[in-house]
């Protein structure tokens, strides 16, 4: 077991759900494993690598290169964030002076849930209420990553949490990044049908390890009045195995 | 900016019945295709074998062609070669104004669709009628298919009914879908009755043998190959496969991956017209391979992979824009991931790079790809090819994409991320000032609330924390 991993937050964690990212360090560090947060990370680069931007994008993603030095596991909380890094760097680096640098790193990368059941076998001790939970897990955790399984085991460790998966599970929420922008409408289409989804489990809060997906679910659920609350993985699990004594 | 394909989404998604239809209809496929894999390893080893096997096929392309050309020669069909949808078209009405037909009889073609052969025709004043009861159903509505392998998926029986009324006013109007399926067969075999021609496309082509294959479920198909004299095929270049031995990995993969069957009804070998002594069958047969882009795909080792497609519509059927939109609002031949990124370099990024935005690349289509295209992964190649400032590319509208406001932001957003000092005193900045952030950013907040800005960065929570900073 690694008593020491880099800790990589993400731009929009960073900037909107810093909570999260606080919550998933101290995960870590109460699991007994010392976290490093390297001031000199940024973003991994997908917003401009997946608009076609490659050099634009390579150029940031060599800023994270370099923030992540050591050979240590850098923990992603987030599933797509963490696909950037694992299953594209390596693609956006192919054929430049910094592939071999790209490889290892990728290598390094491991997302939050996976590194918290497969890596460390948590044991989560449910301090709270009997509770229903809907789970989003994005496509980037399901498919590029395929670590859907690690989040259901890592909920599922929670002894009062009764998990439900919405109709259509696998399908996008229709986030995307920048998809949600350029192409508006199919987008909302796309949100709405996962809205009244989640809805229909009748949820008490809704749980997912992407914020870019929280953020779109959240903010329709939110427009549509009432709806579960909206948490990240690390957040909700925080919340509910945390003692403030 | 509202482009053409924008206003032609927004209308596809107010027209709640046609996306209900369509939903239906996907879910229905969507499950079969499940069921029709119940082993996932078996499903995955099938996947590799056929890959594998089409990799090889348009790797060995221009060789397997040749061999293709003389097979068939050989076999007695004669081969044509055209560069163009328009050069294709007028070889099929040279065939036919030699053979004396005003008319033609035929199956389903996607191939055909491409190269707008019934309008060409129709032009020409010679007739063409399908003989696929979706084909029908589209052609009586003068619609475009709306899905590859199921052209009237957007229409409900009660549609499809009310249009068999119109035009079949002498018949007993149909309801159910065995009724209706069986009226348009009285009706239309009636029709095919004495033709001289028929034109089909074709599945796979194997050079080894020279043999055409075609497969389909209606019956109504292989009137058109066998009871007139003669016989069209036409293919894409990319259909020809090496080896007959290799035909029923990808045709198994093919039948499940689209519909869920473990086969069609029909399996079609053609291998030459008749010969002395059969009872049935062309005098002549008559291949004619479409190139019309293709061979420039072929040139991009990485976006060559396009090639491999076999048409099964399973990217299709699991994507979520599709199931949203429908075929028709792509205004394009092929529609959904397979569409998104075939037209763009059949026609060029400048006229249809925009589908290729189109994707939220969520991967259920690479997920269900019989043939595994990596359709994501072009899709991004695509996107940036149709931004890209380099000299050289063989994609059709390289670069005609890029914006300079938007290239602009681009090139801003990587300079501060790429300086994270400069990163951390603007999102610092940002939260000083979050309360000045606007509440509606359109289109974004037309359907939700818009995040809200954190007071204070991780980055400055964590060192609040004591999370150091190096190792
Ligand atoms: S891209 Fe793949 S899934 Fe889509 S039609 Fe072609 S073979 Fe089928």
């Amino acid at each position: 077991m690694p008593d020491t991993v880099y800790f990589f937050g993400t731009c929009l964690i960073d900037t909107l759900f810093p909570r999260a990212g606080l919550a998933a360090m101290q995960l870590l560090r109460r699991a007994g494993v010392r976290v490093i947060f390297p001031q000199g990370q940024t973003c991994c680069g997908q917003p401009a690598y997946n608009s076609g931007y490659r050099d634009e994008a390579r150029a940031v993603a060599r800023a994270q290169l370099d923030a992540f030095p050591a050979d240590l596991p850098v923990v992603v909380p987030s599933a797509s964030c963490a696909g950037m890094l694992r299953v594209q760097y390596p693609l956006l680096f192919a054929d430049t002076a910094d592939a071999a640098r790209a490889e290892a790193f990728a290598g390094r990368v491991v997302e939050l849930a996976d590194f918290l059941v497969r890596v460390l076998d948590v044991r989560l001790i449910d301090l709270g209420p009997p509770i229903r939970v809907a789970v989003h897990n994005s496509c980037s955790a399901r498919r590029e990553l395929g670590v859907a399984d690690a989040t259901m085991d890592l909920l599922g460790r929670l002894a009062r949490v009764e998990l439900v998966e919405p109709e259509r599970a696998a399908e996008c929420c229709g986030f995307g990044g920048a998809f949600s922008v350029k192409q508006p409408e199919i987008s909302a289409a796309m949100a709405g049908d996962k809205a009244r989804a989640i809805l229909a489990t009748g949820a008490a809060v809704l749980v997912g390890q992407d914020c870019g997906c929280l953020m779109n679910l959240g903010g329709t659920l939110a427009r549509q009045g009432g709806g579960p609350l909206v948490r990240h993985l690390a957040e909700f699990i925080w919340e509910r195995t945390h003692r403030d004594d | 900016m509202t482009t053409e394909f924008r206003l032609a989404i927004g209308a596809a998604l107010r027209q709640d019945r046609v996306r209900g239809n369509i939903r239906r209809a996907m879910d229905g496929l969507v499950t079969k295709r499940r069921e029709a894999f119940p082993d996932p390893q078996e499903r995955e080893s099938l996947r590799d074998e056929g890959a594998a096997i089409r990799a090889e096929s348009v790797a060995r392309l221009p060789e397997l062609l040749e061999e293709l050309e003389r097979t068939c020669t050989g076999n007695g069909i004669q081969v044509h070669w055209a560069e163009t949808g328009a050069d294709a078209n007028q070889i099929v009405l040279g065939i036919l104004r030699a053979a004396g037909a005003n008319a033609i009889l035929k199956g389903k073609s996607m191939v055909s669709e491409e190269m707008g052969l019934n309008e060409f025709l129709q032009r020409q004043g010679i007739e063409a009628l399908e003989t696929d009861l979706g084909e029908i159903i589209i052609q009586l509505a003068h619609e475009a298919p709306s899905h590859i392998i199921a052209p009237a998926i957007h229409k409900d029986r009660a549609e499809v009914a009310a249009l068999f009324r119109k035009h079949f006013p002498d018949q007993p109007p149909a309801q159910q879908i065995e009724e209706l399926t069986a009226l348009a067969r009285t009706v239309m075999r009636e029709r095919f009755r004495g033709m001289t021609a028929g034109l089909s496309g074709v599945n796979f082509a194997v050079a080894e043998t020279g043999t055409l294959c075609l497969v389909e479920n209606e019956g109504n198909g292989r009137l058109c190959t066998t009871l007139p004299d003669v016989h069209i095929a036409v293919m894409g270049i990319e259909k020809v496969v090496a080896r007959l031995d290799q035909v029923p990995t990808l045709l198994t993969l093919l039948t499940r991956s689209a519909t869920g069957q473990p086969i069609t009804t029909y399996v079609n070998m053609i291998s030459g017209p008749r010969r002395a002594g059969e009872k049935d069958g062309p005098t002549a047969v008559h291949l004619i391979l479409l190139d019309n882009g293709r061979s420039r795909i072929h040139a991009d080792p990485e976006l060559s992979a396009t090639l491999r497609c076999i048409r099964c519509a399973a990217c299709m059927n699991h994507c979520p824009v599709y199931a949203r939109l429908g075929g028709h609002a792509y205004g394009t031949v092929y529609p959904g991931p397979i569409g998104s990124i075939l037209e763009p370099q059949l026609q060029g990024l400048a006229v249809r790079g925009e589908m290729a935005e189109a994707s939220s690349l969520c991967g259920a289509c690479a997920e269900v790809c019989p043939v595994r295209i990596p359709i994501p992964r072009l899709l991004n190649r695509l996107r940036y090819e149709a931004v890209s400032t380099r000299a050289a590319s063989p994609t059709l509208g390289h670069g005609s994409r890029r914006l300079v406001v938007q290239s602009g932001i681009w090139r801003l957003w990587s300079w501060t991320c790429a300086h994270p000092r400069a990163y951390r005193a603007l999102t610092r900045l940002l939260g000083l000032l979050r309360r000045l952030q606007p509440t509606r950013l359109p289109p974004w907040t037309d359907t939700r609330e818009a995040p809200r800005l954190a007071p204070e960065s991780l980055h400055r929570q964590a060192r609040a924390a004591g999370f150091s900073d190096r190792a």
